[in-house]
C-alpha cells in the first residue's frame, strides 16, 4: 500500500460523547460526569478506487466514523486527511426512505446535489442529467415525476444512489446501504455499486454488519469492537487467516448455506457498554484466549502482520512480531 | 399422523379494501411435527407474518381468514372464536416477535411477568410459580438469575430481553411456538445464541416451532424443513438441505443465488430482475412468471400448486421428486 494513492487517511481518530445525567441530577444524586468513547484511536487509510469496509456489531462506532469522515461530527481528537475534493464526497444511508424528502419529486431529489455543485446549470441540462442518472441506476426517466413513497425499498435505495452520483462523487461513504433490503434486492443494489465503481473509479467507505456482503464488496476489511479497530487486513487474508479472536468468532457466525443445519457453539457473552468498557483488552470477558496481561494492559498499537494489523497479545506472539 | 402438531390446510387470508379484496395469504398448506422447526422464508410482504398471525388468531380486522382450516394436534382452532382462542394462545401456542418489548410490559419486573403468566396457565401456587420462573430463566441462559429476576425489561440488553420472551412463551409448555423474525433486531453473535437456544429447547421439549424470517441464513442454521413464500403463495416446501442446496423452484434458486457466498469469487451476484408484485397486481397463472427465465404459456395461464413437498412450478429445476399437480385439493 503506497501512500501516494491514498485518498483518505485517518489517524488516531477519537470521538467522545458526553452522556452524563442532567446537571441537577448529577448534583443531587452525586453522579459523576460520564463520557462515552464511540470511536477510540482509529487508524486506517483507503486507496483510490478501492473499497474499505468497516464491520462490527451494533454500537461499535461504525456510523460515528462515517459521520466524522463526512464532517457531520467534529472529531474529539485525531486527524482525518482527505486528499480529494470535499465537495465530491457523498453519503448513502441505511434507511433509503428517511433520507429522501417525501414532499419532493424524485427529479428534484436527484437534481439537488447537481444544483449545489454547479449553480446556474441550465434547467434543460439538469433534466437531461437526471434522466441519465435514473437510467444509470436502473430506473426510468419517467420516474423523475414520482414521489419516494411510490417506490419499493430497493428502488428508493437506487434513488439515493442516483442522488449521490449527481454530486459527481469520487468518494462515497455508504452506511449499511443494503441492510434494510431483502437479499434479492440487495443483490441488485450491490451489483449496481460494483458496476459504478468499475466504470467511474469510485472509492467506497462501506459500512456493514454482514460479513458475507463485506467479503463480496471490500478490498480491505477493518473489524471494529467497542470503538476500536481490532483487526485490519486485505479481504482474502482476513477470511483465510483471521488473527483476532473476535474476528474468528464473527466469521463463525456466518451461516453456511452449503452445509445447512450444522451444530455449533455460538459466541458467548454480549458487547459490553461503551460507557464503561472492560479494563485492558475490552474483548477479554468474551475471549477464549484471554490471559492475565489482557485484563490489565490494552493491546495498544496494532502489531503489524504482513499487510494487516491486529490488536491482540495472543495474535502478536503467534505471529512472532 | 399423531405426531402432527400443526396442520394448516388451504389457508386464505384476505383484506377487503376500497379497491377490492387483497389476498395476503393464498391457499397455504403446511404441517409441523413434534420437535420440528419449520422455517417460513420469503421477502418482505410475501405473507409470512399474516400466516403466523392467522394461526395465532391475531389478524387485525378487516383482515380475516377467508378459507381453509387450521388444526392443532388434530383439533380445529380457526373456528373457536375469540374466547376459545384466548385459551389456546399462550397455553398451547406460544408467540415470539421481532421486538421483545411488544411481549413484555415495561412497568413490571420480568420475574413478576413470568410468574403471572405461569399462574394464568397452570395451577401452581405463587412460590412454585416463582421457582418455575427461575428455572425457565436459567434454561434460556440468563446469567445470575436470582439477581436479575426482579429487574425491569429496560435493564436487559436486546438479546437478554428476547431470551425472557422465549421463557414467557415456554411458561405453559405449549405444543407450538410461532416465532416471527425473532432474531432480526439482534446482532449477529446474539442472533446465533438465540437460534441455538430455540433449536435446543425445541429438541429437548418436543415443541413444534414455526420460524418466520426473511433471512435464509437463519433458516439454514436452524430449520429442519423450509417453506418458501412468494406473493402470498407457497413456492417450495422441503427439507432444508434440499431447498437450500438443490432448489427446484426458479424463485428459490434465484433467492439462493443472490446471497453473497463465502465460496464464490464471482464479480457480480446473481439477480432476479424486477420485484415481487403488489397484492393488487398479482399476475395471472404463476405469480413469479414475469420474472422467470423459464416461463412458458402455461405459466401465464394456470396457477401451479404444491401437494406436500416440492415446488409450485410447471417446469421445476432438476432436484429430487417434484410433486406438483394442476388442481387444488
Ligand atoms: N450523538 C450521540 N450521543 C451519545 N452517544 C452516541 C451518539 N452517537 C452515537 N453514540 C454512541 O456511540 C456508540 C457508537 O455508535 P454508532 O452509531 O457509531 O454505532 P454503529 O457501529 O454504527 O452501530 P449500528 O450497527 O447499530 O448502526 C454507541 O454506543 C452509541 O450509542
Ligand atoms: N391491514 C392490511 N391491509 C391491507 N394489506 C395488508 C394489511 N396488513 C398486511 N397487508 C399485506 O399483506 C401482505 C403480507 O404481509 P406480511 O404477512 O406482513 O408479510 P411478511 O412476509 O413481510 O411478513 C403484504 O402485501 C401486506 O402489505
Ligand atoms: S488481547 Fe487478550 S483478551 Fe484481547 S483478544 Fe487478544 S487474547 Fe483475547
Ligand atoms: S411455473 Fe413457470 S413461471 Fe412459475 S416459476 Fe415455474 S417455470 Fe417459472
Ligand atoms: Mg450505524
Ligand atoms: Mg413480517
Amino acid at each position: 500500500m503506497t501512500r501516494q494513492t491514498a485518498i483518505l487517511e485517518v489517524d488516531a481518530l477519537e470521538r467522545r460523547f458526553d452522556v452524563s445525567a442532567p446537571w441537577l441530577n448529577r448534583v443531587i444524586e452525586r453522579k459523576p460526569r460520564r463520557t462515552l468513547r464511540a470511536v477510540d484511536g482509529v487508524d486506517f487509510s483507503i486507496q483510490r478506487g478501492q473499497t474499505l469496509a468497516l464491520v462490527g456489531e451494533s454500537g461499535c462506532g461504525k456510523s460515528t466514523i462515517a459521520k466524522l469522515v463526512t464532517g457531520l461530527h467534529p472529531p474529539s481528537a485525531g486527524a482525518i486527511r482527505f486528499h480529494g475534493d470535499r465537495d465530491r464526497m457523498q453519503m448513502i444511508f441505511q434507511d433509503p426512505f428517511a433520507s429522501l424528502n417525501p414532499r419532493w419529486r424524485v427529479g428534484r431529489i436527484v437534481a439537488e446535489p447537481l444544483r449545489t455543485l454547479r449553480p446556474g446549470t441550465p434547467e434543460a441540462t439538469v433534466a437531461a442529467r437526471v434522466s441519465e442518472l435514473l437510467s444509470t441506476v436502473g430506473l426510468s426517466p419517467a420516474d423523475a415525476l414520482k414521489y419516494p413513497h411510490e417506490f419499493s425499498g430497493g428502488q428508493r435505495q437506487r434513488i439515493s444512489i442516483a442522488r449521490a452520483l449527481a454530486g459527481e462523487p469520487e468518494f462515497l461513504v455508504c452506511d449499511e446501504p443494503t441492510s434494510a433490503l431483502d437479499v434479492s434486492v440487495q443483490a441488485q443494489v450491490l451489483n449496481l455499486m460494483k458496476r459504478l465503481q468499475r466504470e467511474m473509479g469510485l472509492t467506497y467507505l462501506f459500512i456493514s454488519h454482514d460479513l458475507s456482503v463485506v467479503r463480496h464488496m471490500a478490498d480491505v476489511i477493518a473489524v471494529m469492537y467497542l470503538g476500536r479497530i481490532v483487526e485490519i487486513q486485505p479481504t482474502a487474508d482476513l477470511f483465510a487467516n483471521p488473527l483476532h479472536p473476535y474476528t474468528r468468532m464473527l466469521l463463525d457466525t456466518i451461516p453456511d448455506l452449503e452445509a445447512p443445519n450444522r451444530e455449533r457453539a455460538p459466541m458467548g457473552g454480549e458487547v459490553p457498554s461503551p460507557v464503561s468498557p472492560p479494563r485492558g483488552c475490552s474483548f477479554h470477558p468474551r475471549c477464549p484466549l484471554a490471559f492475565d496481561r489482557c485484563k490489565v494492559e490494552r493491546p495498544e498499537r496494532h502489531a503489524a502482520v504482513r499487510d494487516g494489523r491486529v490488536a491482540c497479545f495472543a495474535a502478536e506472539s503467534a505471529a512472532d512480531v | 399422523m399423531t405426531d402432527t402438531v400443526l396442520d394448516v390446510r388451504n389457508l386464505r387470508v384476505e383484506f377487503p379494501t376500497r379497491k377490492g379484496v387483497l389476498r395476503a395469504v393464498d391457499d397455504i398448506s403446511l404441517t409441523i411435527r413434534r420437535g420440528e422447526i419449520l422455517g417460513v422464508v420469503g421477502e418482505s410482504g410475501a405473507g409470512k407474518s399474516m400466516t403466523g398471525m392467522a394461526i395465532l388468531g391475531l389478524l387485525e380486522p378487516p383482515g380475516r381468514i377467508a378459507g381453509g382450516q387450521i388444526l392443532l394436534s388434530g383439533e380445529r382452532i380457526d373456528t373457536l372464536g375469540e374466547k376459545g382462542l384466548q385459551r389456546v394462545r399462550g397455553r398451547r401456542i406460544g408467540a415470539i416477535f421481532q421486538d421483545p418489548l411488544t411481549s413484555l410490559n415495561p412497568l413490571f419486573r420480568v420475574g413478576d411477568q413470568l410468574v403471572e403468566t405461569i399462574r394464568q396457565h397452570t395451577d401452581l401456587g405463587k412460590a412454585q410459580a416463582r421457582a418455575r420462573a427461575i428455572g425457565l430463566m436459567r434454561e434460556v441462559g440468563i446469567p445470575a438469575v436470582e439477581e436479575r429476576i426482579d429487574n425491569y425489561p429496560h435493564q436487559f440488553s436486546g438479546g437478554m430481553r428476547q431470551r425472557i420472551v422465549i421463557a414467557l412463551a415456554l411458561c405453559a409448555e405449549p405444543e407450538l411456538i410461532i416465532a416471527d423474525e425473532p432474531t432480526t433486531a439482534l446482532d449477529v453473535s446474539i442472533q446465533a445464541q438465540i437460534t441455538a437456544l430455540l433449536k435446543r429447547l425445541c429438541r429437548e421439549r418436543g415443541t413444534a416451532v414455526m420460524l418466520v424470517t426473511h433471512d435464509m441464513g437463519v433458516i439454514a442454521e436452524t430449520a429442519d424443513r423450509v417453506a418458501v413464500m412468494y406473493a402470498g403463495r407457497l413456492a417450495e416446501v422441503g427439507p432444508v438441505e434440499d431447498v437450500v442446496r438443490r432448489p427446484q423452484h426458479p424463485y428459490t434458486a434465484g433467492l439462493m443465488g443472490s446471497i453473497p457466498s463465502l465460496r464464490s469469487d464471482a464479480e457480480d451476484l446473481r439477480m432476479i430482475p424486477g420485484s415481487m408484485p403488489r397484492l393488487d397486481a398479482i399476475p395471472s397463472g404463476c405469480a413469479f412468471n414475469p420474472r422467470c427465465d423459464l416461463a412458458g404459456p402455461r405459466c401465464r395461464r394456470d396457477v401451479p400448486r404444491i401437494a406436500g413437498t416440492g415446488a409450485a412450478c410447471w417446469l421445476p429445476l432438476a432436484g429430487s421428486t417434484a410433486l406438483t399437480e394442476g388442481e387444488t385439493a
